[in-house]
């Protein structure tokens, strides 16, 4: 064989003729298909098609996984029909010949396996799963606002039928290894100490797919209308097409060019310079930049103890045993401590799928109601009522019997960490951590700064947020930090409206419709009426409390946690009535106040910059991913 | 006389005794064993890996549970290098799993170990009986859809239906084939024990245990929390309304109709686990560790498998002689309650000149263990004896009264199914 010098691919040879060729891209610690490496690869089939191999295998040189995806920084270059074009044929020509090729191909998949990587291994003609919880599969472009454009979209409904393809390629969701041979996506799913062996094996046995069943090869041939129209309907439930036009685009392709992109030159213009592409792009980045905050410390966490079982407490302990972690859970009584137990138990039950080690994790988590934790723990987090002096009592007993090394943090939302922090004889290792409510499901955690926080327990905390894979931002020091400061007069708002006599459903309506995961009236049942009063009155002491928000706080309504708030709330669910037309202009009108506080506290300095700001809002509220955040949708 | 090395007890802690309801209890025999010891290990001054080893005491572990002690000690967090194993002396399981520790720490293989019994009676298996293995057999070797037809044309319903059960068998001497409560009747036809004795005595069983709760005397119990956030926090088995009448409307359970042994004045079938922390002299001090009493001796003794529960007298004697110890030496014991009769039969055989002369070998009686000292604060019938746990529970219990009450002296001893004795002496610092 000619010296091929690829930069990133390297070739292995066995005594029987297979080839190997290992995937490690220069440089990085994840495989990603940069233009280079497909460029190599067409040098790699050249090569082959000249010597033809008895087989070739294809594996990745990275412990991260398989293959990440495409390469999203040359999303950000598509500024003309040409080049988005120019990208989509580049892979769906290569993988189409990498099909072709008449030597057997196999793709040994272990670690992550996404996008551009899944449809690599689609055009290999086996494709062998190792059996890891790490090892993922899955076409996640619809969450960029694109598609599969190199292949995914022809040959995941071929290879495992239409209805489960499409369900992958509209959620963006990943499936693990065993559910891989089960929807016949892969041949085989192995343990790793047999997948080389399994490998040869395999590429070399002359079988063939599993076929498609009955009723999965007639809704993806015959019926594929029906099975198009049945899923546009399911996802006009979950997305706006005006919003996210690029699962509406999935389908379209799908049903009418096979998969083909290139068949509609002008969709993939539409959808590739799309706004919502560019923006969900945007939202990679800002969330990239976020993880990146957790990197300037090697502070590693083994043992959490959380002081404070209530929801937030209870539920940043189980967040912490789920990630690996040894949590110890304090509270008065072990009674306070027992429906803390109880809630992590469905955690890891819902998110660990093998019994032995949803056990582990439930046994990573102690209560201890001595507190016998602190003088183990690395981190200490309290999340005790929010009232100063028993606050204060609780940090000076901690404080001292923590390790010098350990982590002093505060989950308060509503009080000063300046405040927090006199009673403590070194205010300087007090740090906020401040997570969002469910844990489980937020994936943003500020982190404050106060101002009398030491830089490098500042640094340390937002490295611990990175090791238990939440997205740590960092703040500084004010009522509210950010998320719960620019929501406050934003809900607040939506009361006032409530006032001026439009139905919550219509103001809740008016939202969604904007974009927004929930609706503020709902969410300020969510939270609580006693918290909305509480932080209202911190965060805008200048305004009255609403009148409708007064009347139903004095009579108790709560909202969800007491069953009635804005809304009656049946099984955890709010029974809402129709809204009424929206009135013009009513999303503008209510998200402006939040728009507004977003800008002041960037200006004030609370939040580094904008892009940071928009990162905190949409990883913390949820707003609407689709504008780019706040700040990048009111630029326009 | 005693041990050649000081063995110091750290600490100590169990479960809340869960009686068995119907069906599997809330927690496996691991779970609650993993629940108490990451707990009890927590409020240690010493990291859990830096323990010499794991020793746990269990009758009967699940399928799933092989080697009990090894999987515990992994799932405790005690890491992969720290050893862990798994000992079985029938009721004596947990006491057994000390003296390994004992032994080890003696030798110095060992300086500080974790030691302790469990068993999940509730959760003891039903098995498929020999008629139906066979049957199993045929099937699997069945290998046309005709041959399977034939194989299935064979099964017999009532022989599904009539599985062993697990709990029955591992009650029933395996030598003798006595269940454990004809062993009982045959001290209560020995000694001459009546229904009236046998039934007061387990009236006074649950009333000890009551006072003890109201007066928080059990606080080596850790409560544990199950899958669903229920915590279970006290003994469960113990009735605020046992009374004569009460015991009075049982009927004999073990030599139906005509014997005396019932339900009532034998232990419960319960669910619980009991751990002990055991260190050298060296461990106390290089970890700085604050020892609250001493095993300082521990005997082992064979009877008779058919009056198994005269165990506690053949173990205790030789004991007490070696360490020139009389019966009033002891200010607290703790002698298993297996059977209200069993106890009892052990009482009248120290009582008993007859016996003490040709069993024992002594001059005469050996004396008389004043009530007042004896499982003061309730025993096995009130609080039920999973049987693994009960032996080291009574050498931490002891312990427990004898720091309450200012005693120097205890004894913890325990019948074993099989007939076996052991017995240990605990003193405190």
């Amino acid at each position: 064989m000619t010296e091929l010098n690829l930069k990133n691919w390297r070739l292995e040879n066995d005594e029987q003729g297979i080839i190997t060729a290992i995937l490690d891209k220069a440089g990085e610690n994840a495989n990603t298909l940069s233009k280079e490496i497909m460029g190599e690869l067409a040098i790699l089939l050249d090569e082959f098609d000249k010597n033809p191999p008895k087989a070739v295998i294809f594996r990745s040189g990275k412990a991260a996984g398989f293959i990440a995806g495409a390469d999203i920084n040359e999303f950000t270059q598509l500024d003309s029909k040409e080049k988005g074009l120019e990208i989509i044929s580049r892979g769906w020509n290569l993988f189409n010949r990498l099909a072709d090729v008449k030597y057997p191909t196999l793709a040994l998949v272990r670690g992550h396996c996404l996008g551009g990587g899944l449809e690599l291994a689609l055009a290999c003609k086996y494709f062998l799963v190792i059996d890891e919880p790490s090892t993922k599969m899955g076409l996640p472009e619809v969450m960029l606002g694109i598609f599969p454009g190199w292949g995914g979209m022809k040959r995941l409904p071929e290879r495992i039928g239409a209805p489960q393809a499409l369900d992958m390629m509209l959620s963006g969701k990943t499936i693990d290894a065993k559910k891989a041979k089960k929807l016949g996506l892969a041949d085989d799913c192995v343990p790793p100490r047999v997948m080389e062996m399994a490998a040869k094996q395999l590429v070399l046995s002359g079988e063939h797919h599993k076929k498609l069943g009955l009723v999965s090869q007639v809704l993806s041939g015959p019926l594929k209308a029906v099975t198009a129209n049945k899923a546009r309907e399911e996802l006009a439930k979950k997305a706006r097409p005006e919003h996210y036009p690029a699962p509406y685009a999935i389908l379209d392709i799908w049903e009418k060019h096979d998969g083909n992109a290139l068949a509609d030159p002008n969709l993939i213009d539409n959808i590739i310079n799309s706004k919502t592409a560019r923006n969900l792009v945007r939202v990679f980045f800002l969330q990239e930049r976020l993880k990146k905050f957790g990197a300037q410390s090697d502070f590693k966490a083994s043992h959490v103890h959380v002081v404070g079982a209530g929801i937030m407490g209870g539920d940043i302990a189980a967040w912490c045993a789920l990630r690996g972690l040894k949590v110890t859970l304090q509270d008065t009584s072990v009674d306070r401590i027992a429906p803390a137990i109880g809630r992590a138990k469905k955690l890891f039950d819902r998110r660990i799928k093998d019994p032995l080690l949803a056990r582990d994790a439930f046994d990573r988590l102690v209560p201890d109601v001595a507190g016998d934790g602190v003088k183990d723990a690395d981190v200490v987090i309290e999340a005790i009522f929010e009232n100063l002096d028993a606050k204060h009592k609780l940090l000076s007993s901690l404080e001292k019997k923590v390790k010098a090394s350990a982590i002093l943090a505060t989950n308060t939302s509503s009080l000063k960490l300046e405040d927090l922090a006199t009673i403590l004889k070194n205010p300087a290792r007090l740090v906020g951590i401040h997570f969002f409510n469910p844990v489980a499901q937020m994936p943003l955690v500020e982190v404050i700064h106060a101002e009398t926080t030491d830089e490098k327990t500042a640094k340390k905390a937002l490295a611990f947020v990175k090791q238990i894979d939440k997205l740590p931002l960092p703040v500084k020091s004010a009522p509210g930090f950010l998320v719960n400061a620019v929501l406050a007069p934003y809900m607040l708002e939506a009361m006032c409206s409530v006032d001026e006599g439009i139905s919550p459903e219509t103001i809740d309506e008016a939202m969604l419709a904007f974009g927004m995961p929930i609706g503020p009236i709902e969410l300020v049942d969510t939270v609580g009426l006693d918290i909305a009063m509480a932080a209202g009155s911190q965060i805008s002491a200048a305004n009255e409390a609403p009148k409708c928000l007064l009347e139903k706080f004095e009579k108790g309504n709560l909202g969800k946690k007491t069953g009635v708030g804005f809304y009656k709330w049946v099984d955890g669910k709010a029974q809402k009535g129709k809204p009424s037309e929206v009135p013009a202009g009513l999303a503008e009108r209510l998200i402006a106040p939040l728009l507004e506080r977003t800008q002041k506290l960037v200006d004030e300095g609370i939040v580094g910059d904008a892009d940071l700001a928009d990162a905190g809002v949409i990883f913390g509220t949820g707003f609407a991913p689709f504008t780019g955040g706040p700040l990048n949708y009111s630029v326009g | 006389m005693g041990f050649e090395k000081k063995i110091y007890i750290i600490d100590g802690a169990r479960s809340p005794f869960l009686k068995a309801q119907k069906g599997p209890g809330p927690f496996s025999a691991s779970d609650m064993a993993t629940q108490i010891g990451r707990a009890l290990l927590l409020r240690q001054k010493f990291a859990p890996s830096d323990l010499s080893e794991v020793i746990l005491g269990c009758a009967g572990a699940s399928a799933d549970e092989t080697n009990i002690g090894r999987m515990v000690a992994l799932r405790m967090g005690c890491g992969e290098k720290v050893p862990g194993w798994t000992v079985m002396r029938n009721c004596a399981s947990g006491m057994q799993a000390l003296d390994s520790a004992i032994a080890n720490i003696i030798t110095g293989r060992s300086e500080l170990v974790m030691a302790g019994g469990v068993d999940a009676l509730s959760r003891a298996p039903l098995m498929y009986n020999d008629k139906m293995v066979g049957w199993f057999a045929s099937l699997i070797g069945a290998k046309t859809p005709m041959e399977k037809a034939a194989v299935f044309a064979k099964l017999k319903v009532p022989e599904v239906l009539n599985p062993v059960i697990g709990l029955m068998k591992g009650l029933t001497d395996p030598v003798v084939g006595l269940l454990m409560g004809q062993t009982a009747e045959n001290l209560a036809w020995k000694f001459n024990i009546t229904r009236q004795e046998m039934d007061e005595y387990s009236v006074q069983s649950h009333q000890r245990v009551l006072a003890a709760q109201q007066s928080g005397y059990f606080e080596e119990i850790i409560p544990i929390i199950d899958g669903d956030g229920k915590v279970y926090a006290a003994d469960d088995g113990v009735r605020p309304d046992a009374s004569m009448a009460g015991m009075a409307k049982l009927k004999p359970f073990f030599d139906k109709k005509y014997g005396n042994i019932t339900a009532a004045n034998s232990s419960q079938i319960t669910d619980g686990a009991a751990w002990l922390i055991l260190a050298s002299e060296e461990a106390v001090k290089k970890h700085k560790l604050k020892p609250i009493g001493v095993i300082s001796d521990s005997e082992w003794a064979g009877l008779d498998p058919a009056i198994m529960g005269l165990g506690p007298v053949h173990a205790t004697t030789p004991l007490m002689q070696r360490n020139n110890l009389k019966i009033e030496d002891i200010d607290a014991w703790e002698l298993n309650e297996a059977f209200a009769a069993q106890v009892i039969g052990c009482l009248r055989a120290w009582e008993s000149d007859e016996y003490c002369k040709k069993e024992l070998g002594l001059a005469g009686a050996f004396g008389k263990i004043d009530a007042e000292k004896l499982n003061i604060d309730g025993g096995a019938v009130a609080l039920g004896h999973p049987v693994g746990a009960s032996g080291a529970r009574i050498v931490l219990h002891v312990l427990q009264i004898l720091r309450r009450n200012g005693g120097k002296k205890g004894i913890a001893t325990i019948c074993i199914g099989g007939g076996l004795g052991g017995s240990m002496l605990v003193e405190t610092i």
